[in-house]
C-alpha cells in the first residue's frame, strides 16, 4: 500500500495497462512530453514511446476517430480529452460511431476504446472547462460511462475499463486529483470490485445519499456532519453511471425510504431524474418522501467567481435530507 | 469580379487559380470516352486481354446489381438505395488495384469496391432493406461496414493506418489502407482532420474521393473554389486528378498510390473525377437542381461504354463473350431478387441483441418485459 494521488493513481494504472498489454495505446493533447495537461501521463512517454503514448494533433474528433480505427486494427488506445468542455467536437465519433459499431456488425466487431475525461467544476476555470456532460454519454447505448472519486478506485477502473471490450467513458473528477489515499498497487484486478458495482462508502440506515465523481467526498463529510444531527446516510458511491447498479441502489432506497442523488451537472434531464425514476419505479411502497436530486442549476456553468452557488456542497445536501424528513 | 449577364456575381480565384473546381489538364486518363489507350508516362499500365474483360465483367455486373436494386426499392421491397451509376469504373479501378491484405473503408455507395472485395450483394440489401446495419464481418473480406455519417470512416480508415505502422507492416511487401469519401465529404472536419494526421503521423493510406460533381443537390463549386486533388498540396502530400470514368486509369493510379503508402511514403489524395449518373437516393428528384444536358454529356463519357468500345476496337471480344457477360448479369439480377424477396425480418427480440459485450441487467429486464408483453398477445389469441 502507498499513499497516491488520484492524478497519480491514474497514472500508475496506465502504466500497469500499458505493461501488461503491448496493444495499449495512450493517445491525446499533450499526454506525451508534458505528461498531460493534469499530469495523468506524466513520464509514460518516456518509458513506453512515442507510438504508444501518442502526442496527437489538436482535435477531439480526429482522436476519437482514429482510436476507432486502431480499435479496428486490434489496439486498445486510451484517449484523453482535456477539458469535459472540449468533447463536443468529438461527439459524432463517440455517439454515432463508436458506440454503434458493434450493433452495426451484429456483434462481428468489437471497439475497446476508452475515453478519459477530466469532468466538473470547482477549480476557477474559464469557460468549457468545468462542465459535467456524463448525462449525454449515458443516454447514448452502446456505451459505458463510469466515474471514479478516488485514488484507489481510479487505479482499478482505468485498467478495468481498459480490459473491457466495450468502450468506455472514462470521467475524472478534475478538482479531487490531488486527493490522496492509500492504494494497493500490489494486487491484481481479480479482487477488485467489478466496474459496473457501486460501492457504499458509508453505511447507514436514514436516508441514501448517492453521488459519483467529485461529490463523493461532499457526500461522505455530509454523512459525518449529520451524525451530529443523530441522522445516519448510506453513502453509495455510484462508480458506474452506465449501467446503473440498481440493484444496490433499490436495496438502500428500500431500507432507509428517503432517497437524495447529488451531481454537478445540471438536474434537468440528468443522472439523478433517472434514479428518482427508477427508485419511484421499485420502491413506491418503501418510500417516506420523494426523491430529491441536489445538483447544478438548468443554467451554462457560470462564471468561475459564481460557482460556488452552482456547485453542490456539504449544506445544500444536508439541506435537502433536511427536506426529505418534511414529508 | 465579374459579374455577368444575369447580374451573378463570380471572385477571382486565388493567386494562379481560377477559382474553379473542375478538371484540370493534368488529369489522367488512359482509356478516352471513345475507347482508345491512351499511354501516360508517369502511369503504364500493362493488363493482359483477360484482364481487360474481367474488369468489364466486373463494371457490367455492378451496373446490374444496382439496377436490380433501384427496382427492387421501387417495388417496395428495399426501404431507400444509394445508386452507384456512373461511378462503376472509379470504383472497380480503385478496388482491382487493392491486395488481398489491404483494408477498405467505404461510404454507403461503394457496391462496386463491396463487389471486388467478394461480398455478396445481398449483405448490402440487407442494410436498405432494413433487416441489419450492415452486419458483414469487415476482416473477412478486409472491407470494412458501410458509414453513413459523411466523412466519420477516412478517420477510422488512418487510425487503421497507424495500427498497420504499429504492426510494423510497412514495407514493400506491407500494407495499405484505402478511405472512400466524396466530394461533399470534403467539407466534413473528419476528413481535414484525418488529411492531417495521416499526413503528419506518414500513415499507409490512400484518400480516395470520387468527386461525382453533387451532394445531393449542390453543385461541387458549393464545396470548393480549387479542384479538390488540390487540397493535397496544403496538408503535405500528393494529389491527383484522375479520370473517374476511366477504370484503367483508375486502377493505375489507385496502385502507384497504395504501393507508395505500403512502401512508407505515406498518404495520397486522388481526385476521381466522374458523375453522379442517377439520383442522390432512391428518394432524391435530381430534375429539382441539375439540367438533362449535363447527363447527357457524361453519358458520352460512359464508364462501361468505353471499355466495352475497347474491346471492340481491339478485336479482343466477340458476341458471344459480350452475350455471356449479359447472361451472367442476368443470373445475378435474379439471384438478389430472390434472396431480397425471401429475407426474413429480424425477430423482434434482436433488437436487445449486439449492444454490449455482455447485455447488462437492465437490457435483460428490458428485453423479458417486451418477450412477456408480446407473449401476452399471443395467449389472447389462443383463448
Amino acid at each position: 500500500m502507498t499513499a497516491l494521488t488520484l492524478s497519480k493513481a491514474l497514472n500508475e494504472g496506465l502504466r500497469k495497462a500499458l505493461e501488461d498489454d503491448p496493444k495499449v495505446i495512450v493517445m491525446g493533447e499533450d499526454v506525451g512530453k508534458l505528461g498531460g495537461v493534469f499530469r495523468v501521463t506524466d513520464g509514460l512517454q518516456k518509458d513506453f514511446g512515442e507510438s504508444r503514448v501518442v502526442d496527437t494533433p489538436l482535435a477531439e474528433s480526429g482522436i476519437v476517430g482514429t482510436a476507432i480505427g486502431l480499435a479496428l486494427r486490434g489496439y486498445r488506445p486510451v484517449c484523453e480529452i482535456q477539458f469535459d468542455g472540449f468533447v463536443f467536437p468529438a461527439f459524432d465519433q463517440i455517439v454515432s460511431q463508436l458506440a454503434k459499431m458493434r450493433l452495426r456488425s451484429l456483434g462481428r466487431v468489437s471497439v475497446p476504446v476508452v475515453i478519459r475525461i477530466p469532468f466538473g467544476g470547482g477549480i476557477g476555470a474559464v469557460e468549457h472547462h468545468s462542465e459535467s456532460p456524463e448525462a449525454l454519454f449515458v443516454h447514448t447505448a452502446g456505451l459505458r460511462v463510469v466515474a471514479c472519486s478516488g485514488p484507489a478506485d481510479a487505479y482499478t477502473m482505468i485498467q478495468q475499463s481498459i480490459r473491457c471490450d466495450d468502450p468506455v467513458i472514462f470521467f475524472e473528477p478534475k478538482r479531487r486529483y490531488w486527493d490522496k489515499e492509500e492504494v494497493d498497487t500490489g494486487s491484481g484486478l481479480d479482487a477488485a470490485l467489478p466496474l459496473e458495482a457501486a460501492r457504499t462508502v458509508a453505511a447507514g440506515d436514514d436516508v441514501t445519499l448517492l453521488a459519483y465523481g467529485p461529490m463523493v467526498r461532499t457526500c461522505a463529510e455530509a454523512a459525518v456532519a449529520a451524525r451530529e444531527d443523530g441522522r445516519s446516510l448510506d453513502v453509495i458511491d455510484l462508480r458506474s453511471l452506465s449501467p446503473l447498479d440498481l440493484g444496490t441502489i433499490v436495496a438502500s432506497a428500500r431500507r432507509t425510504g428517503r432517497c437524495v442523488i447529488v451531481h454537478e451537472a445540471p438536474v434537468t434531464g440528468g443522472i439523478g431524474a433517472e434514479i428518482a425514476a427508477r427508485v419511484t419505479e421499485e420502491c413506491f411502497y418503501q418510500l417516506e418522501a420523494p426523491v430529491l436530486r441536489v445538483g447544478g442549476f438548468s443554467t451554462p456553468y457560470p462564471p468561475s467567481r459564481l460557482e460556488e452557488h452552482y456547485l453542490p456542497d456539504l449544506d445544500r445536501v444536508l439541506d435537502a435530507v433536511d427536506r426529505t424528513f418534511a414529508y | 469580379m465579374t459579374v455577368d449577364a444575369d447580374g451573378a456575381v463570380t471572385a477571382p480565384g486565388p493567386g494562379s487559380l481560377d477559382g474553379q473546381p473542375g478538371p484540370r489538364a493534368e488529369l489522367i486518363q488512359l482509356l478516352t470516352p471513345e475507347g482508345e489507350r491512351v499511354e501516360h508516362p508517369d502511369y503504364p499500365l500493362d493488363l493482359t486481354t483477360d484482364q481487360i474483360k474481367s474488369l468489364y465483367r466486373d463494371l457490367v455486373l455492378v451496373r446490374r446489381i444496382d439496377t436490380e436494386a433501384i427496382a427492387l426499392q421501387r417495388q417496395g421491397e428495399l426501404g431507400i438505395w444509394a445508386s452507384l451509376l456512373g461511378q462503376e469504373a472509379a470504383q472497380v479501378g480503385s478496388a482491382r488495384a487493392l491486395g488481398p491484405r489491404d483494408m477498405a473503408f467505404p461510404t454507403y455507395r461503394e457496391h462496386g469496391v463491396a463487389w471486388c472485395r467478394g461480398l455478396d450483394p445481398v449483405k448490402l440489401l440487407e442494410l436498405f432493406r432494413g433487416v441489419s446495419h450492415g452486419g458483414w464481418d469487415p476482416a473477412e473480406h478486409h472491407f470494412h461496414l458501410y458509414t453513413i455519417v459523411i466523412g466519420a470512416q477516412t478517420l477510422h480508415a488512418t487510425g487503421y493506418a497507424m495500427g498497420i505502422q504499429r504492426d510494423g507492416q510497412v514495407g514493400e511487401s506491407g500494407e495499405a489502407v484505402i478511405a472512400y469519401f466524396g466530394d461533399g465529404a470534403t467539407s466534413q472536419g473528419d476528413v481535414n482532420e484525418a488529411f492531417i494526421w495521416a499526413s503528419v503521423f506518414n500513415a499507409p493510406v490512400v484518400f480516395f474521393c470520387q468527386n461525382n460533381q453533387w451532394a445531393i443537390s449542390e453543385p461541387l463549386e458549393r464545396q470548393s473554389r480549387i479542384p479538390l486533388y488540390q487540397r493535397a498540396r496544403g496538408f503535405g502530400f500528393p494529389g491527383i486528378q484522375v479520370d473517374g470514368n476511366d477504370v484503367f486509369g483508375c486502377l493505375a493510379v489507385t496502385r502507384k498510390a497504395l504501393q507508395a503508402a505500403r512502401e512508407g511514403q505515406g498518404p495520397t489524395l486522388i481526385e476521381a473525377y466522374t458523375y453522379r449518373m442517377g439520383a442522390h437516393t432512391t428518394t432524391d428528384d435530381p430534375t429539382r437542381y441539375r439540367l438533362a444536358s449535363e447527363l447527357e454529356a457524361w453519358k458520352l463519357k460512359d464508364p462501361v461504354e468505353r471499355v466495352k468500345a475497347f474491346l471492340v476496337r481491339t478485336g479482343s471480344a466477340d458476341a458471344a463473350f459480350f452475350d455471356g457477360i449479359d447472361e451472367e448479369a442476368a443470373q445475378i439480377g435474379r439471384h438478389i431478387r430472390k434472396a431480397c424477396l425471401e429475407m426474413p425480418d429480424p425477430a423482434p427480440l434482436a433488437i436487445f441483441e449486439n449492444v454490449y459485450t455482455e447485455p447488462t441487467a437492465l437490457l435483460r429486464a428490458e428485453r423479458e418485459q417486451y418477450a412477456a408483453y408480446l407473449d401476452s398477445f399471443v395467449s389472447e389469441e389462443a383463448r
